[in-house]
């Protein structure tokens, strides 16, 4: 029986995402649990951004908005939108960002926006981009952060609200993008990783209990699986700081 | 020159039809105060711009006050994933809108603020943000308020193998923002995040600040470099304080976990939505009975700010019963 659960053992994959002294622009829920434990471990240097207006905070609570006050705890500055997205992020200062959405196809594009093929008239509505779609453009690299669930994981997306690798190849490149792309899908299952020239994704891990075979079934694209490996799992070090300075609280662990 | 007004009197400004902005971003600092107001009068065709609105939006589009939108996004975050009441409007076509990116959004804010037509970004590209339109061509062009493109991307006249993606500038009628503190004569001081208030106020032909405290101009013209709006921009000044709530203000008060899950309870249900309006907006008279009605001093007591922190380190958040 693991002594982690689920949530801890993405938030401490994905924190381990994040290198020392890299400029992080985090998201809501998981992202910031990895941000902040990233912080507390690994990477006491990193620089946590966040969309609403701070730079480099030092977070004492968790915060529930990037919005939130608790994310101008010892921040270095503090601005607006305005500030961070053109002279942070479109400016090239960002070196990861962390994304998530409903569908997520084998190129990585992300679709936060709605279900159904018509956009005009959809099945299913979701709030829209927020800053996704930007940082998905102008990040060096991102995470994408998802449950993993067949229907979750389509051969196409209905929307593309954050562009991935497009249609693989150079096609990012081709469409004017100049930099970035994601490089990991972290999961409820494992951890899929993106081929250097093609762009698709394949399974690099598969979480402690599954097989590499059972992530591949309940993916709707076809997912390549040779060499996956077991997902490595947390420390109880990692384990003490999500647990007791993180989140104590209990937000977003589970 | 005085330019406090009563709320109340304020929020009768805005007539039917009229395009608005309003400040703070998913959790924080919306006029919530002057909002209610509005659902109270029964505001009727509202056009909204904003980037990354929340239940400020919500109870506005649920309660039948809007008819077209341009936004980036429309939640309250980790309370609840999605606006309920924006989610259904969209899902039985009772809504007309269109989908940017907070960036892209925040770029339009900012060339109406600077009295240019568009702003250069790099964003977008490869999206359907960019490929697609939620808006018809009929749709914008029925309203001259719509710009009649909602992108252009095009190459760098000094490098043409750079390209950039053109967004159209936004210029409302009004802008509504919540501040922390304001000088009679429209001094506006804002704590913490900015967001896009200042853009979104600058690019608005009537601009009226909703503050916690109403202050003496000399104490904020001790900081001038505080202060981010001309003041002769501002043409109304209102005090409401707990003009957010149930949303934060840095250093005023957190956000009300407990309002936030009644609200979210019940807007995904059309008579619950009702019984919500009827008991916080219709049922009461102005925003001192809000007050009372969500619990009052001893509710609030619970929320205020703990100076050396600008929120509430002990407040809970989750499993609240």
């Amino acid at each position: 029986m693991a002594d982690y659960t689920l949530t801890e053992l993405m938030a401490v994959t994905a924190a381990r995402e994040i290198k020392d002294g890299e400029v992080v622009f985090a998201g809501t829920g998981l992202p910031m649990l990895g941000a902040m434990l990233a912080q507390r471990a690994h990477a006491p240097n990193c620089i946590i951004v966040f969309e609403a207006g701070t730079v480099a905070s030092q977070l004492a609570h968790l915060p529930m908005s990037v919005g939130d006050p608790r994310v101008m705890r010892g921040a270095a500055t503090a601005a607006g939108l305005s500030e961070v997205f053109t002279y942070v992020l479109q400016a090239g200062r960002v070196d990861v960002g962390f994304l998530s959405g409903a569908q997520i196809d084998r190129f990585g594009n992300i679709n936060s926006t709605s279900i159904g093929a018509d956009p005009r008239h959809p099945k299913v509505r979701f709030p829209g981009s927020g800053g996704s779609c930007d940082i998905a453009c102008l990040a060096k690299r991102t995470i994408i952060i998802a449950l993993h669930e067949k229907r979750r994981f389509p051969e196409t997306v209905d929307y593309v609200t954050s562009p991935g690798w497009l249609t693989g190849g150079d096609s990012r490149r081709q469409a004017g993008l100049i930099r970035g792309g994601p490089t990991a899908i972290v999961t409820t299952k494992g951890v899929m990783r993106f081929r250097p020239d093609t762009k698709e994704t394949y399974l690099a891990n598969y979480h402690p209990g599954l097989t590499a075979q059972a992530v591949a079934d309940d993916t709707g694209f076809l997912l390549a699986i040779a060499g996956a490996t077991e997902t490595p799992v947390p420390t109880p070090d990692e384990l003490r700081i999500l647990r007791e300075i993180v989140d104590p609280e209990r937000v977003f662990l589970k | 020159m005085d330019k406090l007004i009563e709320l109340t009197e304020a929020a009768a400004l805005v007539p039917d039809a009229a395009t608005v902005s309003f400040g703070g971003f998913t959790t924080q600092r919306h006029p919530m105060a002057f909002i209610y107001e509005l659902v109270r009068l029964k505001r009727r065709d509202l056009y909204l711009f904003g980037h990354s609105p929340g239940g400020d939006w919500d109870i506005l589009i649920g309660a039948g006050c809007v008819k077209r939108v341009e936004l980036a996004y429309e939640a309250d975050e980790a309370f609840n994933t999605i606006g309920p009441r924006w989610r259904l409007a969209v899902q039985r076509g009772e809504i007309e809108w269109e989908d940017y990116s907070n960036f892209a959004m925040v770029s339009r804010f900012a060339a109406g603020a600077m009295g240019i037509p568009f702003m250069p970004i790099r964003s977008l590209l490869g999206s359907d943000v960019l490929a697609r339109q939620a808006l018809t061509q009929e749709q914008r062009a029925a309203d001259a308020r719509t710009s009649p493109k909602k992108l252009h991307v095009m190459n760098s006249p000094f490098d043409p193998d750079d390209c950039v993606v053109l967004v159209p500038a936004i210029h409302t009628d009004f802008a509504v923002i919540h501040v922390q503190k304001a000088s009679a004569d429209g001094i506006v001081r804002i704590e913490g995040q900015t967001f896009a208030d200042v853009q979104q106020a600058l690019c608005a032909d009537t601009v009226i600040v909703t503050a916690e405290e109403i202050v003496p101009e000399e104490i904020l013209r001790r900081e001038p470099e505080r202060n981010p709006i001309p003041y002769f921009a501002v043409k109304h000044v209102c005090h409401a304080p707990f003009g957010a709530h149930p949303y934060a203000v840095f250093n005023y008060y957190d956000y009300d976990p407990r309002q936030l899950k009644v609200y979210h309870d019940n807007a995904e249900n059309d008579d619950a939505f009702r019984q919500y309006l009827d008991r916080f907006v219709y049922g009461v008279k102005n925003h001192a009975q809000y007050l009372e009605a969500v619990g009052g001093k001893t509710r609030l007591d619970t929320l205020t700010a703990d100076a050396a922190f600008g929120y509430r380190p002990d407040l809970k958040r989750r499993r609240l019963d």
